[in-house]
């Protein structure tokens, strides 16, 4: 239920900003979409934990700002890649194991690896994602350890104590 | 004096377009030119906000988000109709079929 | 000079540094598509672009926009970008994968083609 209020409070700011109308028509008109939304969202069982995860801003803005500076960081070592006279590349792809609590966790793991410059998860499997690295100094399981480690913790909230 | 950083902003934009475009059309694999393709969009939206802003219109701004959607959906479309040679299959079933061992084509 | 020019000017200098640190990294990785060796690499400076530049670029026009309605749009058209943009990168290099694309695994560095002359 908070999950489905949630959603439609979301849904009717979006719709809002978009249009940008006042008027008390349009604005029951918007209304009447947002409820049809939620009709189809119920419809379609899709609303619950997983799909609504705006009630977990507050860990997962924290974490995107932390990889917003390892974006930063890592961009600069692409740039001089791209942009030396001459090309001097070692790709690699290596096997990043992975510690997830949830299936949430594992997507938003994987997201951050290819949203990091210079790495790109090239495929998805069972307890390991393989990872393409454009030279080696990005393959540092350490950094990878860590980023798995932020993005579990920033998705339950804490890790399980079992 | 933002207008004209804006303009300079649209041509370098357009230069990079123009560099993308060349991958796309030289472009040794299919995913080459559907990496190329799928960049262009992205700059395309990026010129778009930047004209919209620098004509002083705001109109361009929807039609970016419109074109930034659709570019992804063309991407995801592209390449599940090259992997399935259709585009009548469910994702959900294919993978479905690869996790119970079937093999993917 | 009053208090509102000077934090319009401000505005303006902070706007235009995000630009051109934008633009550079645009124009990088467009260049990086055409230089790099194979694909997979290619895909890492398509990744260049997609990400931090276009988010540099979308925040230089919202500061240009001021504390508008226009900007929450903006705002949306960078969060979609930032949402969508790995999710298609990552979609092309798993069927590349799949495929059966084999990437370059060893060390790329060829000669400048002065020093190649030189040698021969």
């Amino acid at each position: 239920m908070i999950y489905g209020t949630g959603l439609a409070v979301v849904l009717a700011v979006i719709w809002w900003v978009l249009s940008g109308y006042d008027k008390t028509l349009l604005l029951s008109l918007g209304a009447a979409s947002v409820v049809v939304t939620m009709l189809l969202a119920i419809r379609m069982r899709i609303i619950d934990r997983e799909t609504v995860p705006f009630f977990r801003l507050a860990t997962l803005i924290p974490f995107y700002t932390w990889l917003g500076g390892e974006i930063a960081k890592s961009n600069v070592a692409v740039l001089k890649a791209a942009l030396k006279p001459e090309i001097d590349v070692t790709p690699r792809l290596v096997r990043v194991p992975v510690d997830a609590q949830s299936d949430l966790s594992r997507c938003i793991f994987a997201n951050s690896i290819t949203l990091t410059p210079g790495t790109v998860t090239v495929e998805v499997e069972e307890d390991a994602f393989l990872v393409h690295a454009l030279t080696p100094d990005f393959t540092g399981a350490d950094g990878f350890a860590e980023m798995n480690a932020r993005a579990d913790r920033a998705t339950d909230g804490r890790r399980k104590s079992s | 004096m933002m207008v004209w950083v804006n303009l300079i902003a649209a041509l370098c934009m357009a230069g990079a377009m123009a560099l993308m475009l060349s991958r796309l059309f030289i472009g040794p694999t299919l995913y080459d030119r559907v990496l190329a393709a799928n960049s262009f969009g992205t700059k395309t939206v990026l010129l778009l906000l930047i004209f919209s802003l620098m004509v002083g219109r705001s109109d361009g701004v929807d039609i970016a988000l419109l074109y930034a959607l659709i570019n992804f959906i063309a991407t995801i479309a592209i390449l599940k109709f090259f992997r399935y040679r259709s585009l009548e299959i469910a994702l959900a079933q294919m993978s479905l079929r690869r996790a119970i061992g079937g093999d993917d084509e | 000079m009053t208090v509102t020019e000077i934090i319009l000017l401000i505005r303006d200098i902070a706007s235009i540094a995000l630009m051109a640190t934008g633009l550079v990294f645009v124009l990088a990785g467009a260049l990086g598509v055409l230089r790099l060796p194979d694909f997979f690499t290619r895909m890492h400076a398509a990744g260049v672009t997609d990400t931090l530049g276009a988010e540099l670029i979308v925040f230089s026009l919202i500061l240009q926009a001021g504390f508008t309605l226009l900007a929450a749009k903006l705002l949306l058209v960078g969060f979609i970008l930032f949402l969508t943009s790995p999710t298609a990168t990552h979609a092309v290099a798993n069927a590349a994968h799949r495929a059966g694309e084999k990437p370059l695994l060893s060390r790329f560095h060829p000669k400048h083609p002065r020093d190649r002359e030189g040698d021969a």
